[in-house]
């Protein structure tokens, strides 16, 4: 059976197509209940971005399959809250992915910060997941009683996921932490890296007190002795201190993102906006 | 509830025969994500819970829905989603369970009453009473919390040295 292929572009009408669509990038003024959500799913795609660089890289196979497993997940969370503030805005969950600005984007930056591809260890990896996950885990049982129906279906799904996330995360913090010399080592520096950026996780701003009042989720605060209750005593097991409180704050929520952001969204955006519209 | 139109008996008998792409021992009735059919006038709408957030064979299964209901005649008909409630492992029927251990699934055990049992442990959550489905022995570790699907976690029979899948409870 013969096969014809359609003829490569040219350098030239490929570059003339990429130049036309660019610029095409989408932008709208969210309501705050909407940001509330982007915040909720922008971190749960931009953190499953990062969780999948370890594809064929985890130091063993299972955790490979573990690591994209988990970015599986998130990335569907991330599309049932994206296509739920699509279906508002008349955009739909790939425009909203791929084709906003980083000023847009409202994930917390702990999610964005550098991965594997960045020489980042492994250790920060796990830690990084974990206290995302118990964040995640806390926050979906709250929005299974959102005043949004949607919202609250999405959440009871989620949070069953979740709860495989925290378990497996913490295995790993206390395998590592309280593993060998050598691994507690970098672990504790990962948490001295990640844990100012966790900080973020419990900010109040207009935004939280609009969808708060408005009965969407819960304000961050409130999350806050939920998801210590989680974390101290993993943290106690693998033999990991809690660093002091800093002042440090960071500002991906309200869309002013670290200098990694912009190169994590090159690489993710890439493909949409080379190829608009394309479809598996 | 009114007795089902012969469109709808028929309909829900080629439900029975439509697999899993991802464990295709089982159909989607054993699977428990088929809600409702019901009867639009010409058309049949499917309502189906998705089983996990990510999991990539949610719309080959509304495809090969679609697909099995228009072979035998009776479309057209539509695949509609239902979140509420969340899709969970308990619906899986006693013959969709004996499937999974057929095709060498260790099936998972109830998770009803996880949310308010009070044995909920969100940290260090691990099943332990996962037996063997080639054997039976309850002599069975886990290897890894996750597998080759989202589903399913990866475990080893220490009686008959097997490895096998998990379908995780959720």
């Amino acid at each position: 059976m013969s096969t014809t292929f359609a003829p490569l572009p040219t350098t030239a009408s490929r570059s003339a197509a990429v130049a036309s669509t660019t610029t095409e990038s989408i932008a709208f003024a969210p309501t705050p209940q909407q940001a509330y959500l982007m915040r909720v799913g922008d971190t749960c795609l931009i953190h499953a971005q990062r969780l999948a660089e370890w594809s064929g890289h985890a130091p063993i196979l299972e955790e490979d399959i573990a690591l994209t497993n988990l970015a599986l997940d998130l990335v569907g969370q991330a599309r049932a809250l994206l296509s739920h503030v699509g279906a508002q805005t008349g955009f739909d969950e790939d425009q909203l992915a791929f084709l906003r600005n980083e000023r847009d984007f409202l994930n917390f930056t702990i999610a964005e910060l550098p991965g594997r591809k960045a020489g980042r260890d492994f250790a920060d990896a796990i830690v990084r997941n974990f206290l995302i996950a118990a964040w995640m885990n806390v926050l979906w049982a709250r929005l299974e009683a959102s005043s949004d129906a949607d919202i609250a279906a999405i959440a009871g799904k989620a949070v069953k996921e979740s709860r495989y996330h925290v378990a497996h995360a913490a295995d790993w913090v206390v395998r590592l932490g309280d593993g060998t010399d050598e691994s507690a080592r970098r672990t504790r520096q990962a948490v001295a890296r990640l844990w100012p950026y966790a900080a973020e996780l419990f900010e109040t701003d207009a935004i939280d007190t609009a969808a708060a009042e408005s009965g969407l989720g819960p304000l961050r605060v409130a999350l806050q002795a939920e998801w210590q209750a989680i974390v101290e005593p993993v943290f106690a097991e693998a033999g990991l201190a809690i660093p002091a409180a800093s002042a440090f704050r960071s500002t991906g929520s309200r869309g002013v993102h670290s200098e990694h952001m912009g190169y994590l969204l090159a690489e993710m955006q890439t493909l949409q906006r080379s190829f608009p519209g394309g479809v598996w | 509830m009114a007795a089902a139109s012969p469109r709808v008996a028929h309909a829900w008998d080629v439900l029975h025969d439509v697999l899993d792409p991802e464990v295709p021992a089982i159909s989607v009735t054993d699977l428990g994500i088929v809600r409702d059919v019901v009867e639009h006038g010409d058309a049949l709408e499917v309502v189906v819970t998705p089983t996990y957030s990510g999991c990539p064979a949610t719309e080959v299964i509304e495809q090969a829905i679609a697909d099995a209901l228009a072979a035998a005649g009776l479309g057209p008909a539509r695949v509609t989603q239902r979140r509420a409630p969340a899709w969970t492992t308990d619906w899986i029927t006693p013959e969709g369970r004996e499937k999974l251990r057929a095709y060498g699934i260790a099936p998972p055990g109830s998770c009803a009453s996880e949310a308010t049992s009070g044995n909920v442990q969100p940290i260090r959550l691990m099943a332990r009473d996962v037996a063997c489905p080639r054997c039976g022995s309850a002599q069975t570790e886990r290897l890894s919390a996750f597998g080759s699907t989202a589903c399913k976690s990866l475990y080893r029979c220490v009686a008959c040295r097997e490895p096998f899948e998990h379908f995780k409870p959720i």
